[in-house]
């Protein structure tokens, strides 16, 4: 049976994982080919490294981390963060990742996942839509710049957009969610994952094993990302894995 | 030498990568003498169907057929297995290698379609690439089309019913998925295939 993928996302600036705690004090938690390994050893279905450097300088790492990181990585790799062009997408292809994921360069050019869809495969485009609810409603817009400008674009309706220019899976962020460890929003990611054929990823909110089993029952999703709950301890990874699938949802263990 | 074929659909580094680990003499190349002295074969492919007309154009498919001809061990990944059957639903109009008998069809409309993620092997004990990998191990696909299960058919998996995951006939193997992102039970593969 097709099992629902758990996603481990490090997010690295300036070459190093870093854990945010309500999006400031930003600790240091690793080398990422490091941490990566480890995820992928505990039984990680995937990883995602998100290069979340504000700086260019920061940013110049990016590429020697990716090689780093993907040497000893034989799971699915995804890499996101400032990729701005087709050759900034194939500049983290020939480093080691099999698929990119771009947010606010794909809103501001659509037409940047088809380019890239058509030379590398949909397979290897991930459009992340970091996803606000509408005060009172059961609506969302998408934001960009990371959160901090809003795109102007239903969520919903840009996913679908994303789906036909040739994306090949969402990386679905609740924004209201993200960092409160109170669950992923469940509602929106079941709204996105009935509209589009494309797999979906639910973003933003774990907490927990009931977090997931919610997300993956009622959420619709076909796999959920979590960065922080997996940091600092690593065995909990696998013993997540091992609860969701306790509570009958199809998960690769043992792996 | 290990031939890993480019014919410009996709990222061949992850395949590179994974038999390098396993200390395989491999390269990435689109030169006809190249793969002409390879000692094996690796056909990757991702997208869609017709990314495959390039290997007649280039003169690759003739080059990948001569070294079949001696003897070669071929391996197709993905879109590069599925050209080893005749056509796909998917580009009606492009011929594929036809070493194998059949049509890549689609998935029915009951499940998403791609097919993304782990899903599991049932595996013909007696398959030569699949030694010593278990039914029930988990592999990673990622594909819109499947080949339907035939006699070539050493594993199968069950998305919108059961297609073929692994086809194998005398030195030609194919995998539906993608060994290279597929834990140990793909590298595990991959050097069965570099063993053979």
């Amino acid at each position: 049976m097709l099992t629902k993928r758990i996603i481990a996302c490090l997010d690295v600036d300036g070459g190093r994982v870093v854990k945010g705690v309500q999006f400031e004090n930003l600790r240091d938690a690793g080398d990422p080919a490091e941490l990566a390994k480890a995820h992928s050893e505990s039984g990680a279905d995937e990883i995602v490294l998100l290069d979340i450097s504000a700086t260019q300088e920061r940013r110049a790492t990016l590429l020697d981390t990716v090689r780093r990181s993907a040497a000893q990585l034989f799971i699915p790799f995804t890499v996101g963060g400032g990729i701005r062009t087709l050759e900034d997408a194939a500049a983290v292809f020939s480093a080691g990742a099999d698929k990119i994921s771009i947010n606010s360069a794909a809103l501001a050019d659509p037409k940047l996942i088809t380019r890239i869809a058509e030379r590398f495969g949909s397979q290897a485009v991930v459009v992340a839509i970091d996803a606000k609810r509408c005060e009172g409603a059961s609506s969302w817009e998408a934001f960009t710049q990371g959160g901090r400008a809003a795109a102007g674009r239903d969520a919903v309706e840009w996913a679908r957009e994303a789906e036909a220019s040739g994306a090949g899976e969402i990386l679905l962020t609740s924004m209201d969610r993200d960092g409160t460890g109170a669950g992923f929003d469940c509602e929106l990611t079941r709204v996105v994952a009935d509209s589009v054929r494309i797999p979906v990823i639910a973003s933003g909110g774990a907490g927990g094993a009931q977090h997931f089993v919610e997300v993956f029952r009622d959420g619709h999703a076909d796999a959920a990302l979590a960065a922080s709950i997996f940091h600092y301890r690593f065995s909990r990874l696998a013993d997540l894995k091992k609860e969701i699938g306790a509570q009958g949802i199809p998960v690769r263990w043992p792996c | 030498m290990i031939a890993i074929v480019d014919y410009g659909a996709g990222n061949l580094v992850s395949v590179k990568k994974a038999l390098a680990w396993l200390g395989a003499e491999c390269a990435i190349t689109s030169d006809l003498e190249e793969v002409a002295r390879a000692t094996r074969v690796v056909l990757p492919g991702v997208g869609h169907f017709a990314s495959t007309k390039t290997l007649e154009r280039a003169g690759l498919k003739q080059a990948i057929a001569d070294s079949i001809g001696r003897g070669i061990p071929f391996l197709g990944i993905c879109v590069g297995m599925q050209w080893m059957f005749e056509r796909s639903q998917e580009s009606p109009e492009t011929r594929g290698f036809g070493v194998l008998d059949g049509e890549c069809e689609r998935f029915p409309a009951s499940v998403k379609s791609p097919h993304v993620g782990w899903n599991q092997l049932e595996v013909d004990s007696s398959s030569r690439l699949l030694r010593g990998v278990p039914s029930g191990s988990f592999v990673y696909f990622t594909h819109s089309f499947r080949v339907p299960v035939s006699g070539a058919t050493v594993a199968s998996c069950e998305y919108g019913g059961r297609f073929s995951a692994a086809v194998e006939r005398d030195h030609l193997f194919g995998v539906q998925f993608h060994p290279e992102k597929s834990g140990d039970i793909g590298l595990r593969l991959l050097s069965n295939f570099c063993e053979l």
